[in-house]
Parts: C-alpha cells; sequence; structure tokens
C-alpha cells in the first residue's frame, strides 16, 4: 500500500490507525497531529454540503445535517477539485438514506439546490427578442423549437418542491399539499425559483427536451394554456432562440 | 526551463478576493495593489463569479492560486483540471500562477485538504515532473508554496527548505513563501522559522503569503498551530516578515483571511500593516 492510499483510508475512517511513518517531531506516532487533518476533511466537506443544501439543511436541522454529512462524504468523496459542484449524488443518497424516508420530498429538494447551483454557474446567454415571437405566422407555431438558456432548469416532484423550498428561504407562505414542478431560471445572476403545474411541467420538459412547440403541449392535455407558461419564460429570459423549420422526420 | 524572475506581480500588499467585498474594493479609490483568486472558484461556465472576475481583471494585477492541482499526488496530474486552469489563465493572462507543496487527489478522490508529503528522492522527482507538465501546459512559469506541516515522516531524507531549493533548479518554477506556514511548521515541528528562511533562495520568491493561525496542543502538551487563515496575522508572523524582507527586499505580499472572512475594512488595515512592512525595506 503506498503512502497516499494508506493516508486517504485513514483520514476518512476515524477507525483506522494513524498511517505508519507518520511522527511527531520526537519521532513517535503523532495521531492527533494526524487528526488536524482528518478534521480538516471532515469539515471542509460538510461546509460544503451546507453550502450546497441550505434548505435541506434547515429542513432536518443542524445535528441530522451534521451527521449526515458525515456518512456522505465517506461514501461520496469529490471527485474534482470543483467544491461548487459537490453533492451531485445526494438525490440518489436520500432515497436510500434511512434516517431521512420520514421526509420523502427530500431527495427531489436536493435536486432542486442543485439545480440552482448549477444555474448560478451556467454560461451566460443572451435571450431572445420577444418581438421575433410575435412576428411569427400561426401557422408556424406548432413547428416552433426553443432553445434554452443554460441556467434553465426543471425539477418535477410529487411534492410541493416550489412550496418548501419558498417557505424556507423566507420568500413564500405556508406550502400547499400537492404536485409541483420546479422551474429554475437565472434572468441576471441569481436564480430565480416559479412554481410550475404538473402539466406546465410536463410541457416544459418536453420543449427542453427540443420537442416542437406542438408535439410539447400535448403533454398539457386538452384544456392546456400556453400563455402563463410562455410570459413566465419571457419574463425570465429563459428562451435565447426559435427555430420553425419542420423536423427531419 | 523558465525564468522564474519573469513574475510581475508589484511589490505591494494584496489581498485574498472574496466576493462579499467586490463592491467595497471597487468602491475604494487605493484598495490594495492586487488581488489573489482561488483558481477552483473561476471554473464555472459563467453567471457573477466571472462576471466580477472580469471587472477586477480590468483594475487589478491578478494572482491566480490553484488549491485542488495535487502536484504532490502519487498518481496523474488530472489532465481536465490542468486544461480548466490554462483556460482561466489564457483568459486572465494572469501577473502569476502558483500552487502548492501538497497533495489532493489520491484515487480520483479528491480530499479538499493540502496533504503532506514524505521529502524523498521519489518524492522530489515526481513533483518536479508535475511541475514541468504544468509549466509545458500552461507555457508559463509557476511559484510553488511551502505547506504548513502538522506532522513529519519518518521517511523523510531532505528538510523542507533544501527540498523547494531543489524544486526550483530543476523545474525553473519559482517560490512562493508562506511566512505563517514557515512560523507554524517551525513551532509544530521544533525548527528555528529565522533558519528556515535563511535556507530559502530568496531570490527565488515571487510572492509572500500572511495569515492568521490557531493553537491548539497535541498529546505530549507540545504546541500544535493550525494554519485557519480565520484571524489577524500574530505579532511573531509580521517579525517574521521583516525578517524576510531585510533579507530578500521589497516582495508582493499577500493577505489570506478565507474562514470567519471580516468585513473589507479589517482586511484592508491588514493590508496597512504589510504596506508599512514595505515602506520599512524601501527607506
Amino acid at each position: 500500500m503506498t503512502t497516499q492510499t494508506a493516508f486517504r483510508s485513514a483520514l476518512l475512517d476515524p477507525g483506522l490507525a494513524t498511517p505508519g511513518g507518520v511522527v511527531n517531531p520526537g519521532g513517535a506516532p503523532a495521531t492527533k497531529r494526524f487528526d488536524v487533518y482528518r478534521n480538516n476533511v471532515a469539515v471542509s466537506l460538510t461546509e460544503a454540503l451546507q453550502a450546497a443544501f441550505p434548505v435541506i439543511r434547515k429542513l432536518v436541522g443542524e445535528a441530522f445535517f451534521q451527521a449526515m454529512a458525515g456518512v456522505y462524504l465517506r461514501q461520496h468523496p469529490p471527485r474534482s477539485p470543483l467544491m461548487m459542484f459537490y453533492g451531485a449524488e445526494m438525490p440518489a443518497f436520500l432515497e436510500s438514506f434511512g434516517p431521512a424516508q420520514s421526509l420523502p420530498y427530500l431527495p427531489d429538494m436536493a435536486r432542486l439546490e442543485l439545480a440552482i447551483r448549477q444555474a448560478y454557474h451556467a454560461a451566460d446567454a443572451a435571450p431572445l427578442d420577444p418581438a421575433a415571437l410575435a412576428a411569427l405566422p400561426e401557422e408556424a407555431l406548432p413547428h416552433l423549437r426553443f432553445a434554452f438558456a443554460p441556467a434553465v432548469h426543471l425539477v418535477a416532484s410529487d411534492h410541493p418542491v416550489h412550496g418548501i423550498w419558498a417557505a424556507n428561504m423566507e420568500s413564500g407562505g405556508t406550502p400547499e399539499r400537492r404536485p409541483e414542478t420546479a422551474l429554475v431560471t437565472r434572468p441576471d445572476f441569481d436564480p430565480v425559483v416559479d412554481a410550475l403545474t404538473p402539466a406546465q411541467g410536463r410541457v416544459m420538459a418536453g420543449l427542453l427536451a427540443g420537442q416542437p412547440l406542438g408535439t410539447a403541449l400535448r403533454a398539457g392535455g386538452s384544456d392546456f394554456d400556453f400563455g402563463p407558461l410562455l410570459t413566465c419564460l419571457l419574463h425570465r429570459t429563459a428562451i435565447t432562440a426559435l427555430t420553425t423549420e419542420e423536423s427531419p422526420s | 526551463m523558465f525564468d522564474a524572475s519573469a513574475q510581475s506581480l508589484p511589490n505591494l500588499p494584496g489581498v485574498g478576493y472574496k466576493p462579499q467585498h467586490f463592491s467595497a474594493i471597487m468602491a475604494d479609490a487605493d484598495p490594495v495593489g492586487w488581488l489573489e483568486i482561488h483558481a477552483e472558484n473561476y471554473m464555472g461556465a459563467g453567471g457573477r463569479p466571472l462576471a466580477q472576475l472580469r471587472h477586477l481583471s480590468e483594475r487589478f494585477p491578478l494572482s491566480v492560486h490553484g488549491v485542488g492541482l495535487s502536484i504532490g499526488g502519487e498518481g496523474d496530474l488530472d489532465p481536465e483540471h490542468l486544461a480548466r486552469l490554462k483556460r482561466l489563465c489564457d483568459w486572465l493572462q494572469p501577473a502569476s500562477f502558483s500552487e502548492h507543496l501538497a497533495w489532493s487527489t489520491h484515487d480520483s478522490a479528491f480530499l479538499n485538504d493540502l496533504l503532506p508529503l514524505p521529502y524523498t528522492a521519489a518524492t522530489l522527482e515526481r513533483v518536479c515532473a508535475h511541475i514541468d507538465q504544468v509549466q509545458d501546459v500552461l507555457g508559463r512559469p509557476m511559484l510553488l508554496e511551502n505547506p504548513s506541516s502538522y506532522l513529519a515522516f519518518s521517511q523523510s531524507t531532505f528538510e523542507e527548505p533544501d527540498f523547494l531549493r531543489e524544486v526550483s533548479r530543476r523545474t525553473g518554477c519559482g517560490l512562493l513563501l508562506d511566512v505563517n506556514n514557515v512560523f507554524v511548521s517551525a513551532t509544530n515541528l521544533g525548527y528555528d522559522p529565522r533558519g528556515y528562511v535563511d535556507a530559502i533562495p530568496l531570490d527565488k520568491v515571487g510572492e509572500i503569503h500572511l495569515g492568521g493561525h490557531d493553537e491548539d496542543e497535541d498529546e505530549t502538551g507540545a504546541p500544535l498551530l493550525i494554519d485557519s487563515h480565520g484571524r489577524e496575522i500574530v505579532d511573531p508572523v509580521w517579525a517574521l516578515l521583516d525578517y524576510t524582507l531585510d533579507l530578500s527586499g521589497p516582495k508582493p505580499l499577500l493577505i489570506e483571511w478565507d474562514t470567519d472572512v471580516p468585513d473589507w475594512p479589517v482586511l484592508a488595515q491588514e493590508a496597512e500593516r504589510a504596506r508599512a512592512a514595505l515602506q520599512k525595506v524601501a527607506a
């Protein structure tokens, strides 16, 4: 075993002995000195998770979050030095983390908080001039496809994921018990989260996947009104371009 | 081989940039001579971090300081991460790029800390090969920073200053001398910090770091200083800076304050103290 393999294993597992060759100035084994590194690793990764998941931290409380982070960081140490994206496995981790099963909306909340971070760091994009939309002939609309800003993300949930998020960010009231889809956009530098109905969420998912408008709208049902969703997308500068060619099917 | 004397940070105080200080820095007529950023915080695709950096780069010389390359790692450098560093440096054209004599990644796990190395011939070969690669890819010389140490390795055969001197000689890299790290390591490992500075080739030093540390003890009751960057710089570290500057002449000085970050005036006051230290040797 190499020095760094032994070091790495012992850093992440407090049950393991201090690696051989690690000594104090007198040449004696240096357990407490090694623990400085153990502590640095656990604390810095926990802090990265606290920064990534502020609403989950509020929902479960500080003591629970710290204990959960301790389990997570040992199962999923970062795979990259970009700590702003640490925590990508948190939704799947929460699906199976026994002590969190009483809060079934946590995995979706983790997806939403990850989406907000991704939106914050996403590439800048010039928004569509809404006049381009107004200039389209009506017969072109079913074939219309939208290109979206890289910051746009969608999180569909069986739970009021937007309402719970907003209530914990002190920008919303009591969440209603209903399924919601959260739409994340970034009009300027700060991500914005809007609540979509499940039907709007299905239509938006189709549009994000590149479906033409006519196809995407069918997922909304026969009485679906695209107006409110389109208004929201324009208001949040989520659309960057339009194409109207028929698909080469 | 690169010429380490090509560094162009000014011999003025700088600070480690924190986003919460953006408005205060931009509103200050004469805040500091330059700024240092942690490279990894600016590797997203866009948004506020890069927009702020664009504004800052128009006004200040920048030092790009990497904290995640794992130059001392037993494995290969991460080519993706090296490519990200190259993109950042190509864009910013910083006055300096620096990294640490430490490792942080092993078997693809990034541990988010600057972990210690035994100073052996094998480590020397590996560190020099990695620095050659970094300087080749970036097309510029780098500075290598001395670590803060809490422990020693029984297998070490070099003293740290000798190790750094040899790395610089073989690769042509410059050195980033963190005098707080010298003070912390000297206290923790029981040697004389001035003797350490005496043994450093100061003509290769392109930048000096200053920061705060915390005090603890190990299980034998020996002092154990922790490099926390979370408070004011203590007087013995300022004294070690004066000692160093007397030997080296003026250098670019950086105040590091990374946790419990204070409001801008507190940081600016530390920078003023660094400016006074520089004026003493310039006079």
